[in-house]
């Protein structure tokens, strides 16, 4: 493994530590105003600063990223077997089955992930479930997208020509003949679709749309402290680099596995 | 006389995944007086394309020249820095590529591409040089030497691009051209006109040339030398005749061995009971319209008979439409017209309408070893599944029935918990036949089952084939593009061009007059083993294939009207040809009666050497 | 994502054989297949934000409300109508340019749109103006030295930029431009666009803060592009005809990547219509973006519906040119 996908490997493990064990190591508990100094500085009493109430940010962000995390995981696995079982359906099925999914799947894609997110909170208003949802939503389309094209390619393959003219049933070549062969390429997707998701949420929590108070996420942590920008607090920009370390990550790891450097962002 | 091309100790390593090197050309030597053709012939990985390109100072990515010297001309190829080496390619070394459908690119016209070379390197005005092409063009015996350039290479066909390449090539005058089997994309009736083609220019020119290839027959046409590779090392080289008559090494007489198969013994009796009747079958692909016919029509108007025990061998070339009809006999591509009876009973020609008897009783194998064993399963799951799912067979004595399956086919029982990755493309295929077998079939569809191998290799599989036919007394269907093969081992044969069955009969019938005049061009395209054989053909066998998207003949017309040397104005190109029964039972789809054929075509055959009259005998 | 579009097969209709895989036809077929797409889109928008939710009126008027008041309001509204019709209504609306009347400001739609509207355009032409020049360039240049140093310097860079959120790129710019520096304001709420100076100090930072992911994502979807064509024979073909790696890169693979280059742009640029929002949330800009976060807080739905159609058919808009694009590029199709 390369050196960048070294880092990324021990970053996503760290975060992922942080959301598992990051309450019980906190400092402090996560509302506890413990400093008189807000906007504080980094300090050997609070590695990175305080907020503007006089909060831990180490122990907001340790909390925080729970959110983040356990958020986003959900969103990206609902995303990634929703569109993975749906493209395996089209791709087996053919036909007009085919070509009535990737129409409708089409048209989800031209909906940018984050309109829909906005349009959904306006209309639902927000809460965890409907964040969750929202997000599995926009990202089923393009889940799709890669793995019908996947199972596409592999369904003309003559070993799947060759079950079908044994007269194997749809199902069987679809789940033993195909699925095994593009489960590689589908988890780079689904650690794609993790960062898209990430990037989603924390947006949408910048925006005061997301996850609301009195929990907080990474992104939530950069709006509640964005008055101390102008003086150069460490409390709005910690969150932020918290969720790019997050994100870069993963992105190098998937880019040190796949091994090709041509996979890019989509949305 | 000292040589134009000298080429001394030459290595060339290729890196691998874990930073270490391994050598795939090793300590290659040899050296090429001025205007002659050194031939390169091995197999897939001998290093023969590296070598090539080697003497352009080039090497895949990946690769890298690792020691030896190459000297053309005064030049020292390995010294030179790049400038140097932009300086050389194309203008003292000039190349010609496997595919030209790949080689050009599609977003230029053909006349940019051709005069390139001469405008990078200067060595003519852009005038100059289309007028310069437009020569080598008409010399190439291409169509509209003039308005050709003005193309782009979808325009015109994959015959004609080739030519157009050898243009390119030769628009610097090079004093070496290197051509890297410029003829093994095509169908052998094409070919014929291409090698002709380059004959005839680096003749006149006195070219020096290296030419790559697998195929020795082709090599005896146009090389004076021939240098035997494999697996990177030199085997042999010699002058032309000598590797041909008395090859010293074991490894080219296996390939000589290979490049002329004999006759497997016949199947049963022929009248024996029909296994399989194809009648007025009509399939095709696209979007089925009002009338329930495909928008493309792979098909026409097909009959066949596989009689229980024997083998059918099915020719012709791309486009021919043989992959699809052994695809509607498994069930693959619906019939839209017409009807396959199987043992008298209808099969449904709906995969979903099969029962699963009839798909046992009817197995398909692909041509493609590197892609019809599922990459994700082991030989084991491979082969226990057909064992499952028709016999019902698990466990214990589905292990027993894998390794006695391996051993049919001739593989150690170990293999069974390989993956197909770690098989080579031989082994392949036979797990491939393999899983056929398992199922017990009456009838195995055989879809060009060797033409992926090399020929040593496809040679095994085929006596394979013959050795199960006669043990197991099953039916094949042998689909290929290749008539040699197809001489090899089948009892009948049929010849199918554009979709039609233009001629069929006995295996002896495709060895002597009369045939249909497609059959005729098919049988006497394919190159022999001995030189001399391309020069002693009549000038002229077939009219040019039309370039594509010209248009096919009007339907219910003969399908090989425009390239026919025999039609009939005003009959052929006015009314459908008939289906006439020979004498012997032979078949042929033509306005011309067999004795006016065999006519035309035993003139023909008495020239120089007559093929023809040697194979009578032989068969 | 380019593999996949290029897999989506052409939708066919009942048309002459001979109509078909002409230029005329496949640009029809796009035009009218995005079309379908678009009333898509819109069905799903209007369901999501007209028939799902439930009362808008109660909604607007709040728990305070009268059963009159808000009897009153669904009329004026046309709320007491079923839902297809409401459907029907809105997408005649969308036609006509009548967007409907916003809840909160209670002013036309329209109106409210047509003083953003322009001024989103205008910070998203800038920053395509920027980033489209920097993207091709870094893409091509790293294709050409793929594998090299310069080419895995900038992979690097590229595969972090594109997941950087981007109030993190705001923010530090902010506080290194704003704060630390103080060359530029923070906020662009005065949209002085007067003199050169005004209009650079206006959009530095949010055009930066947008092309630094933009920038990213279409340098790396260009150099997939040209590096799928640097591997085709016909590369190979030139390199041995002598010609110099500038000429194969520029002359050879260059004109076959057009269509997937065209494709990387659209996607690209798609994006800012996400990370618009962001950013004219963070700097105060008065665009379309900053107007449709107020709507979503507020609830404005009529507001919310007219922008996210907006988006919606700007993001299908360059999907559309990309397409064509590829078309009109492919001799193939050109010259049949």
């Amino acid at each position: 493994m390369s050196l960048a996908g070294k880092i990324g490997l021990f970053f996503v493990v760290a975060w992922l530590l942080a959301a598992i064990f990051g309450p019980s190591i906190a400092p402090h508990p996560v509302g506890a105003v413990v400093s008189p100094d807000v906007f504080g500085a980094f300090s050997s009493a609070y590695p990175l600063g305080t907020d503007y109430l006089g909060r831990d940010m180490l122990s907001r962000i340790l909390y925080g990223s729970r959110f983040t995390i356990g958020l986003a995981l959900v969103a990206a696995i609902c995303a990634s077997v929703t569109g993975t079982t749906i493209a395996l359906v089209a791709a087996t099925a053919g036909g007009w089955v085919d070509e009535l999914i990737s129409r409708l799947m089409d048209a989800l894609i031209s909906i940018p992930s984050k309109m829909l997110a906005l349009v959904m909170v306006a209309a639902f208003g927000s809460s965890v479930g409907l964040l969750i949802l929202t997000a599995a939503v926009s990202y089923t389309p393009g889940a799709f997208r890669i793995a019908r094209s996947l199972a596409v390619n592999v369904r003309t393959l003559e070993y799947v020509l060759a079950a079908r003219a044994r007269g194997e049933r749809l199902p069987y070549v679809g789940v033993v003949e195909i699925l095994p062969n593009m489960v590689n390429p589908m988890l780079a997707d689904f650690g794609l679709r993790f960062v898209f998701v990430v990037l989603l949420l924390s947006g949408m929590s910048f925006l005061g749309l997301g996850v609301q108070p009195p929990d907080a996420d990474l992104g939530s942590l950069v709006r509640e402290n964005i008055s101390g920008l102008f003086e150069g607090a460490p409390a709005v920009v910690v969150p932020a680099i918290a969720i790019a370390t997050l994100t870069v990550s993963v992105n190098l790891l998937i880019d040190s596995f796949s091994g090709r450097t041509g996979r890019v962002a989509e949305n | 006389m000292s040589a134009l091309v000298e080429v001394q100790g030459l290595s060339v390593v290729v890196r691998n995944a874990d930073g270490g090197e391994t050598a795939i050309v090793k300590d290659v030597s040899f050296s090429i007086p001025k205007g002659r053709v050194l031939a390169l012939i091995g197999e897939s990985g001998s290093g023969k394309t590296t070598i090539a390109l080697s003497l352009l100072g080039y090497a895949r990515r990946g690769c890298r020249i690792a020691g030896g010297s190459i000297r053309i001309g005064e030049t020292q190829v390995l010294d030179l820095d790049d400038e140097g080496l932009y300086a050389l390619r194309g203008a003292k070394v000039s190349y010609i590529a496997q595919s030209a459908a790949a080689a050009f690119n599609p977003m230029k016209t053909i006349m940019d591409q051709v005069v390139e070379g001469a405008v990078i390197h200067g060595t003519a005005t852009r005038a100059a040089a289309e007028a310069k092409a437009v020569e080598l063009f008409a010399a190439l015996a291409l169509p509209d030497p003039k308005g050709i350039g003005a193309r782009y290479p979808h325009q015109v066909s994959g015959g004609q691009l080739q030519r157009l390449m050898a243009a390119m090539a030769l628009i610097t005058d090079p004093e070496l051209v290197v051509l890297d089997e410029p003829t093994t994309a095509l169908d052998v009736t094409t070919q014929i006109e291409v090698l002709r083609a380059f004959k005839k220019v680096v003749r006149e020119r006195g070219a020096t040339a290296v030419y790559v290839s697998h195929d020795l027959a082709v090599v005896a046409q146009m090389a004076d030398q021939i240098l035997v590779l494999s697996d990177g090392e030199m085997r042999e080289i010699g002058a032309t005749d000598d590797i041909l008559v008395r090859p010293r090494h074991a490894y080219t007489q296996s390939l000589l061995a290979a490049a002329a198969p004999q006759p497997r013994g016949e199947g049963a009796a022929k009248d024996a009971a029909a296994l399989l009747e194809i009648r007025g079958l009509v399939a095709g692909y696209g979007r089925v319209g009002a009338d329930g016919m495909p928008a493309t029509r792979v098909l026409d108007d097909i009959d066949l008979t596989i009689a229980r025990g024997r083998t059918l061998g099915v020719i012709g070339e791309s486009g021919s439409g043989k992959t699809t009809l052994a695809r509607v006999v498994a069930g693959l591509v619906p019939a839209a017209r017409g009807s396959v009876l199987f043992e008298g009973q209808p099969l449904p020609t709906n995969l979903t309408e099969r029962t699963r008897e009839q798909f046992r009783r009817i197995q398909i194998v692909f041509q493609n070893a590197d892609t019809v064993l599922n990459p994700a399963h082991s030989i084991a799951r491979i082969l226990a599944r057909p064992l499952a799912f028709y016999h019902g067979v698990r466990g214990e004595e589905a292990a027993k029935r894998i390794a006695r399956l391996l051993d049919l086919v001739k593989l150690p029982a170990t293999l069974a918990t390989r993956k197909p990755a770690e098989l080579s493309g031989g082994q392949k295929q036979r797990v491939n036949l393999a899983r056929a077998l398992a199922a017990e079939p009456d009838l195995i569809l055989c879809d060009e089952v060797t033409s992926a191998l090399d020929t040593v290799v496809g040679a095994a599989v085929l006596d394979l084939l013959a050795e199960l036919r006669r043990e197991l007394g099953v039916s094949l269907m042998f689909i290929s593009h290749d008539i040699s093969t197809v001489r090899a081992v089948c009892d009948d044969v049929a010849v199918l061009y554009s979709g039609c069955k233009v001629d069929s009969g006995r295996r002896k019938d495709i060895a002597a007059p009369p045939f249909h005049p497609y059959a005729d061009l098919l049988i006497s395209s394919v190159p022999e083993l001995r030189s001399g054989w391309l020069d002693g053909l009549p000038a002229r066998l077939a009219v040019e294939a039309p370039a594509p998207g010209a248009g096919k003949p009007p339907p219910g017309l003969c399908t090989f009207l425009d390239r026919c040397p025999v039609r009939i104005a005003g009959l052929c190109d006015q009314v459908a040809p008939p289906r006439r029964i020979l004498e012997g039972g032979k078949e042929i789809l033509c306005h011309h009666t067999g004795a006016e054929l065999e006519a035309v075509q035993v003139t023909k055959a008495s020239g120089p050497g007559s093929r023809r009259r040697d194979e009578t005998e032989r068969i | 994502m380019a593999e996949a579009r290029a897999l989506a097969s052409p939708r066919r209709f009942a048309v002459p054989a001979r109509w078909r895989g002409t230029i005329a036809w496949l640009v029809a077929n796009r035009l009218a297949s995005g079309a379908l797409t678009l009333v898509i889109v819109s069905m799903v928008i209007f369901v999501i934000t007209g028939w799902l939710p439930g009362d808008a009126a109660q909604e607007a008027l709040g728990q305070s409300a009268t059963p009159e008041t808000i009897a009153a309001l669904r009329a004026q509204y046309g709320l007491d109508k079923p839902p297809h019709i409401r459907y029907l209504h809105w997408l005649q609306g969308l036609l006509t340019g009548n967007l409907g009347q916003s809840f909160t400001a209670n002013l036309p739609v329209t109106e409210l749109i047509a003083g953003r509207l322009p001024k989103s355009l205008l910070l998203a032409a800038v920053t395509a103006a920027v980033s489209v020049p920097i993207a091709l360039t870094i893409g091509i240049l790293s294709a050409m030295w793929r594998g090299r140093a310069l080419d895995r310097a900038l992979n690097l860079a590229t595969l972090s930029m594109v997941a950087v959120p981007e109030f993190l790129v705001a923010t530090i710019a902010v506080l290194v431009f704003a704060v630390k520096l103080q060359w530029l304001p923070a906020l662009s709420n005065a949209v002085d666009v007067s003199t050169p100076a005004q209009f650079v100090r206006t959009y530095a930072m949010p055009v930066l803060t947008l092309c630094f992911v933009v920038i990213a994502q279409m340098a790396r979807m260009t150099r997939a592009a040209v590096i799928d064509q640097l591997s085709a024979s016909y590369v190979e073909m030139a390199v041995l005809k002598g010609a110099r790696p500038a000429r194969v890169a520029l002359r050879h693979a260059l004109p076959n990547a057009i269509g997937p280059i065209a494709n990387a742009v659209a996607l690209s640029l798609s994006y800012l219509l996400g990370g618009v929002v962001i950013v004219e949330t963070i700097f105060n800009y008065p665009g379309l973006a900053s107007l449709m976060v107020d709507a979503v807080t507020n609830r404005d739905m009529p507001m919310v519906q007219a922008c996210a159609m907006i988006f919606c058919f700007a993001y299908l808009l360059l999907v559309l040119i990309a397409d064509l694009v590829a078309i009109l590029s492919n001799p193939r199709l050109r010259h049949r």
